[in-house]
């Protein structure tokens, strides 16, 4: 495993783990705008759409007297039938009353069973050495060439570039696209644009991840990476760096045991990626979340029960009796301490100065900001506190019935 | 369609449905416009002109293509016929002059972007693909968020902003732009009234400058008070002209029918005749 990791495990190996690392992060970083536009799904047709372009090319190819198996001629022709398929979801989105997942679904299907279909039509050919076309479908590894590493290397760099070059018009469009339009720009070619960088990371990485898990390393980066900025362009680096770590250790997990499949692990590990930004990104992972959840009861809770002390009512509720008493503000049967009463009658006046802002202040943007937790020194300067102090009265002693 | 079929009250203003010269003077000018979803007209022909250097309101039912004329007089949603020329040129030659504010609610404020994100993205038709925003650009930008009292805003992330608050992005953006033309859909719509303030101010700061401000608006009782020149839209042109002779009684019944009872519309005829 650490042989893998270090790239000491043997040529093939080397090999696998680069173009999978560069793979990931071409995917990662070229999906993100699809992700951010919504349209994440998209990818998934075109990806299944290549498939009878593979068995096409293959048909040409051997019924022209050439070799089928010819990597280049393959991967045009995944190509061909992808942005067919691309067309075809973008007419029926834009010209019929069907909607996208329609139309993905429609044309995700009849694409794969087309494929299908010729795939074993080609089986059934006496001319070609068609074996291994299959691995088109989930990926295989064990004949990596230095050749199909150059492929990931120079269409995956041109991706990456592209999707930076384009990286302004297209934030405008997945954002906000009426906006886009008016400005000017032309929202339908941005769009084709985004599917043709998903289209050419999926042809390049037909060989290697397969066409039906490559849709995961277009989409889990960048949601993973999501998790982690709240900048569009700090996510398409993020995704980048997800979808290449992930490729990297999953082809360097695969290569460490003989049976482990490449394609799969290095998803999985995207997967496992975006699991844990889920539940520990700070600010918006799960956990993050939950601990906002609790502090912000906590506020409420311990806000009312000042509220209750200083109205000298009860206090009900269990959890608001144990936060003022853990902060020695009642004792335990409920009865303010000196504390809790200089805390209550703070409380008290707070409110009657906000009652007297509501009544005379104009700006009811400040005035508006009533509700109950936000401390009125944050809305209105000491100035305007003292005058609505002024109107008030004088203070009643702390601690005084 | 015959003249004697058109609205008594868009007649009254005494100048043609269709004239063939496209007033000079016009920032925006609407002629034969008809935008459909479907088979059903969403806006039937309709010619309107907005003076430059006013400010327009154009007002209307819920449904009655208020904001439809606005997407398809900017090319947003396409057109069935008609023309739409910018400051006397076809709308297209003329994008870099025009800024437009879309609704609030029409896209996800989940996407990941500072307000300053959005405020720049005003700057990237006259940045480009690859030139960098200059540090006259950002501190340009900045002002512009300056000007809707955002200022201490520009790192937070636009999900965390309140209703109010994403409508004065979306103006600073537009302002960003610099441009002659302002065209807004519902700035109002939803906002507290200390943001209300803050667009009017700016928006009559625009006019002042000179520039054009041609707002979708749905608050009748604040067109006095704010706007100069009104047009009343009900899929059909209604009545269109200045404040005082066209938001009338008669023309907001004609253009609401039954929605709007009579006395309700003296009452906003009246206090609006004090605004």
């Amino acid at each position: 495993m650490l042989d893998a990791l270090l790239l000491q495990a043997g040529y093939n190996a080397a090999l696998v783990a680069i173009g999978a690392a560069l793979l990931g992060f071409a995917a990662g970083a070229s999906g993100t705008f699809m992700f951010l536009r919504k349209r994440a799904l998209v990818s998934d047709a075109v990806a299944h759409a290549t498939l009878p372009g593979v068995g096409l090319a293959f048909i040409v190819m051997v019924s022209l007297g050439g070799d089928g198996r010819n990597l280049a001629g393959l991967l045009l022709g995944s190509a061909v039938t992808a942005w067919i398929g691309l067309l075809v979801i973008e007419w029926m989105t834009r010209r019929t009353r069907l909607a996208e997942d329609a139309a993905i679904g429609a044309v995700l299907g009849v694409f794969f069973g087309i494929g299908i279909v010729l795939l074993t039509v080609v089986q059934t050919m006496s001319a070609g050495r068609q074996a291994g076309l299959e691995s088109f479908l989930l990926g295989s590894t064990a004949g990596m060439l230095l050749q199909d590493a150059v492929v990931i290397a120079v269409g995956g760099s041109l991706a990456v570039l592209a999707t930076w070059l384009m990286r302004r018009p297209m934030t405008l469009v997945a954002f906000d696209s009426e906006y886009a339009a008016a400005a000017g720009y032309d929202v339908r070619r941005i769009d084709l644009l985004m599917m043709a960088l998903v289209m050419a990371i999926t042809v390049i990485g037909l060989k290697l991840v397969g066409l039906i898990l490559i849709v995961a390393l277009l989409i889990i980066p960048p949601v993973a990476a999501r998790f982690w900025s709240e900048r569009a362009g700090r996510v398409i680096w993020i995704a980048g760096g997800v979808g290449g770590a992930a490729g990297y250790l999953g082809a360097a997990m695969s290569a460490s045991a003989p049976a482990l499949p490449t394609g799969p692990i290095i998803v999985l590990v995207a997967a496992a990626i975006f699991v844990l930004s889920l539940l520990f990104a700070p600010v918006r992972g799960v956990l993050a979340a939950l601990l906002r959840h609790r502090r912000f009861q906590r506020r409420v809770h311990r806000r009312q029960g000042l509220l209750a002390l200083a109205a000298h009512h009860p206090i009900r509720e269990a959890y608001t009796l144990r936060l003022l008493a853990r902060e020695g503000l009642v004792r335990p049967d409920g009865v303010p301490t000196e504390a809790g009463r200089a805390q209550a009658a703070k409380v008290a006046r707070d409110e009657r100065r906000w009652e007297v802002a509501r009544e005379i202040h104009q700006d009811a943007g400040l005035t508006g900001r009533y509700d109950g937790l936000t401390p009125i020194e944050e809305v209105f300067t000491p100035d305007e506190i003292a005058e609505f102090d002024r109107r008030l009265g004088p203070p009643v002693a702390v601690g005084a019935r | 369609m015959t003249p004697s079929s058109r609205p008594a009250i868009a007649a009254d203003h005494g100048r043609p449905a269709r004239p063939d010269a496209i007033p000079a003077e016009a920032a925006l000018a609407v002629r034969g416009l008809t935008v459909s979803y479907g088979e059903k007209p969403a806006v039937f022909s309709v010619d309107a002109t907005f003076p430059a250097q006013s400010m327009s309101a154009i007002i209307g039912p819920n449904g009655a293509g208020k904001s439809t004329l606005l997407k398809a007089a900017l090319g947003v949603i396409p057109r069935l016929s008609g023309e739409v020329h910018v400051f006397g040129r076809p709308v297209k030659e003329a994008r870099e002059r025009i800024a437009y504010v879309p609704q609030r609610a029409s896209v996800d404020w989940d996407f990941p972007a500072t307000v300053m994100d959005v405020v720049q993205m005003g700057l990237y038709r006259r940045v480009g693909l690859l030139g960098r925003l200059s540090g006259r650009m950002t501190r340009a930008a900045r002002d512009c968020l300056d000007r809707v009292g955002m200022a201490d805003f520009g790192h937070r992330q636009i999900g965390q902003l309140s209703g109010g608050q994403q409508q004065r992005v979306f103006l600073a953006r537009a302002l960003a732009q610099d441009a002659d033309l302002y065209l807004l859909d519902e700035p109002f719509a939803g906002v507290d009234a200390a943001t209300e303030r803050a667009i009017i101010d700016v928006l009559k700061a625009l006019e002042a400058e000179g520039r054009t401000v041609v707002a979708v608006h749905h608050d009748l009782s604040t067109v006095r008070a704010y706007f100069d020149h009104v047009f009343l839209i009900n899929v059909r042109r209604i009545a269109e002209g200045p404040v005082e002779t066209t938001f009338t009684t008669e023309a907001l019944q004609a253009t609401y029918g039954g929605r709007l009872a009579a006395a309700h519309l003296d009452e906003l005829a009246v206090a609006g005749g004090r605004a």
